[in-house]
């Protein structure tokens, strides 16, 4: 069994007080939990403050490109779909430039792990406003503040029927180690969106802000029901919903592939020589 | 007025004054300040254009290029990854015959990740068509926005204006800014087609049906380009003539009687000057060639410069891998069916912004002057 310093990687350069330390913190307690080693997981990620996840822990990573995640994290679960695939993105990197991924991921219900470090700012390149920042918000590059309306990414989800939907917090670490094992142990496509004070230059979506406006949905909450699962998901404002919204039973990506069903294509023994009585048939 | 500012910020104060209409803008470092100085101008009121926060840099290219077509000056700027992700664009832009002018900082390309400089990035754009410029300084940067949008305008044909990460984008330099009113002078607004006319609808982006309609598109940018040459020239003559100061495609230093010419871009041709004397204190003879343009590329006055010279070292702060450093190879191809037949030995240096130094430079020199042959790869310069 794993013990949380195996996931350990090189020192955070993450500002102090990041909301990344407490993604990081629930992370690991996450795979202990799980009963993960750190060899049998693979990490995707983006560019970004967000991007470097995978350089602070320890288990098989991959630092793509700033909102590339979700391909390369496709691609790795069609090779192996035995392994199970972490992608980290930033709000920027999924849900600006690469956002048409997002959309292109829940769709076919590929069983990647996604969490959002939805901080609402571009972090690493100091401070501008994301997909996901207030409309209205005066920043240093938006001087007549934010002119679009933010995007909801988890409205968008269940649009979409995602088939697992939920929203976390930085600062309540125990709730987020729980839904990012819930997210692990779905089948199919998970997004989990995980609010993250960003301490240097969010100045207006800080820990106090979050705090004073999450709240834990409610026990009786059923996830299942789409249409309320999509009211839930515009609550966003006074008052914001964290904990799963939306979950669905749709079959995955893996499983429409009759091919791999059984065993996954790393696996599969590669004979070219089962080529040749086709191949004969041209000469 | 004299001024102190980094290049990015001469960048931006140039994209002010010559009136650009609309900014699309997303951020990447090293370039960022560029997006930040023109947002701050924007706030207090100053910037005559518009600018637009766009979601990826393939957007604000595909903006830069519908904008133009409609008749507006247009401006943008990015770095290695942003420019990778607009190469689609970039062919789109030069097709389209938009006069876009963009800054770009170069940057190195991942993987592996890194920041600091490196052309290889814009030099992965040489054959989209667009006009290439690197810039030695901030002021020379700020002077070549402005030249470029005249030289755009006049043929139709985009233009990088390009800075080295840091030794440029950051890095702060006295300089000179002109007074609006002799900017207007000489760079009036745009008057450029409008290719949206609703008087005279127009099928813009068109699709051909055959090679023998495509072909045609192609030789007459082609031609084009060869003719910016001359209005390159002129420009720059003009730009001279009003403001003092003036580039060209080239520049030559100490040519005439040297036994090695050393051939730069960019900032690293600071350097190359000091390193150029220290070796003349020496006595040794010893020139640099400046290159400026790269595309159209100057092959006149690289033929001209380089006539009885008898040994050529390019230092490339990029790389071709499978072939060597990219101005040494156009250098060559240059030369070849010319009578200027040096020896062109080729030097990697300075990748990812390692340092250049004088010392680094000299020591080239000294170790061409003392080889008989080139080597047929190029050679690593490490750096300190
Ligand atoms: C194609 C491309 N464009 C721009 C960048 C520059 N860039 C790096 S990170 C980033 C945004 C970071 O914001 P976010 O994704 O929200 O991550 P955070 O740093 O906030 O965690 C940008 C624009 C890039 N790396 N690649
Ligand atoms: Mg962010």
């Amino acid at each position: 069994m794993a013990h949380l310093d195996d996931f350990e990687g090189l020192t955070p350069a993450w500002c102090p007080g990041c909301g990344n330390f407490a993604i990081k913190k629930a992370f690991k307690e996450a795979m202990v939990e799980l009963g993960l080693e750190p060899h049998q997981i693979t990490i995707v990620s983006g560019i970004g403050q967000s991007g470097k996840f995978p350089h602070y822990v320890r288990c098989n990573t991959f630092n793509g490109l700033h909102g590339r995640t979700l391909p390369v994290a496709t691609g790795l679960r069609l090779a192996n779909h035995g392994m199970p695939v972490l992608a980290f993105a930033g709000d920027g990197d999924c849900y600006g430039e690469g956002g048409n991924h997002l959309i292109h991921a829940m769709r076919r219900n590929i069983s990647v792990k996604l969490f959002v470090h939805d901080n609402q700012i571009y972090g690493l390149t100091k401070g501008q406003a994301s997909p996901t920042t207030a409309e209205g918000t005066v920043m240093k590059i938006q001087p007549f503040g934010v002119q679009s309306e933010p995007l909801n990414p988890l409205a968008l989800a269940v649009a979409l029927d995602c088939s697992f939907v939920a929203r976390g917090f930085a600062g309540d670490g125990d709730h987020l180690k729980g839904l990012i094992k819930e997210a692990m142990d779905h089948r199919g496509f998970s997004l989990l969106d995980i609010l993250q004070p960003c301490v240097t230059f969010n100045k207006v979506n800080t820990y106090d802000w979050y705090k004073t406006r999450c709240y834990h949905i409610e026990p009786d909450y059923n996830p299942e029901n789409r249409v309320q699962a999509f009211e839930k998901a515009l609550e966003f404002g006074d008052r914001i919903p964290i904990g799963i919204l939306y979950r669905n039973h749709r079959h995955t990506y893996e499983d429409g592939i009759p091919m791999i069903k059984e065993t996954p294509l790393v696996k599969q023994p590669f004979d070219l020589s089962a080529m040749k009585g086709i191949l004969e048939e041209f000469y | 007025m004299r001024d102190l500012l980094s290049g990015n910020y001469a960048i931006a104060e140039a994209v002010r004054m010559a009136k650009a209409q609309l900014i699309p803008a997303y951020p990447i470092t090293p370039q960022t300040p560029i997006y930040e100085r023109l947002s701050e101008m924007e706030s207090q009121g100053t910037l005559p254009g518009v600018m637009v926060r766009v979601e990826s840099e393939h957007s604000a290219m595909a903006m830069c290029i519908a904008a133009s077509l409609a008749g507006v000056r247009v401006f943008t700027a990015t770095s290695s990854q942003g420019l990778a992700l607009m190469h689609e664009m970039l062919h789109f832009a030069s097709g389209n015959r938009v006069p876009v002018v963009m800054g770009c900082v170069n940057r190195v390309l991942a993987v592996p990740w890194s920041f600091g400089s490196d052309q290889t990035d814009t030099l992965s754009q040489r054959d989209t068509g667009w006009m290439q410029f690197y810039c030695e300084d901030n002021q020379e940067a700020f002077d070549t926005v402005i030249q470029a949008y005249r030289i755009s305008e006049a043929t139709m044909l985009p233009s990088m204006v390009i800075i080295d990460a840091f030794f440029n984008s950051h890095f702060i330099e006295p300089m000179d800014v002109p007074d609006q009113r002799l900017i207007d002078l000489f760079l009036p607004q745009a008057t450029l087609p409008e290719r949206f006319d609703l008087n005279d609808p127009a099928f813009i982006s068109n699709v051909v049906t055959s090679g023998a309609q495509f072909l045609p598109f192609r030789e007459r940018a082609f031609t084009d380009m060869e003719k910016a040459k001359e209005i390159i020239r002129e420009v720059d003559i003009e730009y001279r003539a009003q403001f003092g100061r003036g580039y060209g495609m080239v520049e030559t230093v100490q040519t005439k009687d040297a036994q090695l010419v050393l051939v730069t871009s960019g900032s690293m041709t600071s350097t190359a000057r000091m390193a150029i004397e220290a070796l003349r204190d020496k006595g040794l003879k010893v020139g640099l060639l400046k290159i400026k343009a790269f595309r159209p590329f100057p092959s006149r006055e690289v033929e001209d410069a380089l006539q009885n010279i008898p040994k050529v070292a390019v230092i490339d702060r990029n790389i071709s891998i499978g072939k060597e450093g990219i101005f040494c190879q156009e250098l060559k191809s240059a030369l070849y069916n010319s009578t200027a037949r040096p020896r062109i030995y080729g030097y990697i240096a300075g990748l990812d912004g390692l340092d250049v130094s004088p010392e680094i430079i000299e020591n080239i020199c000294l170790e061409v002057l003392g080889k008989e042959m080139p080597d047929n790869l190029p050679i690593w310069v490490k750096g300190n």
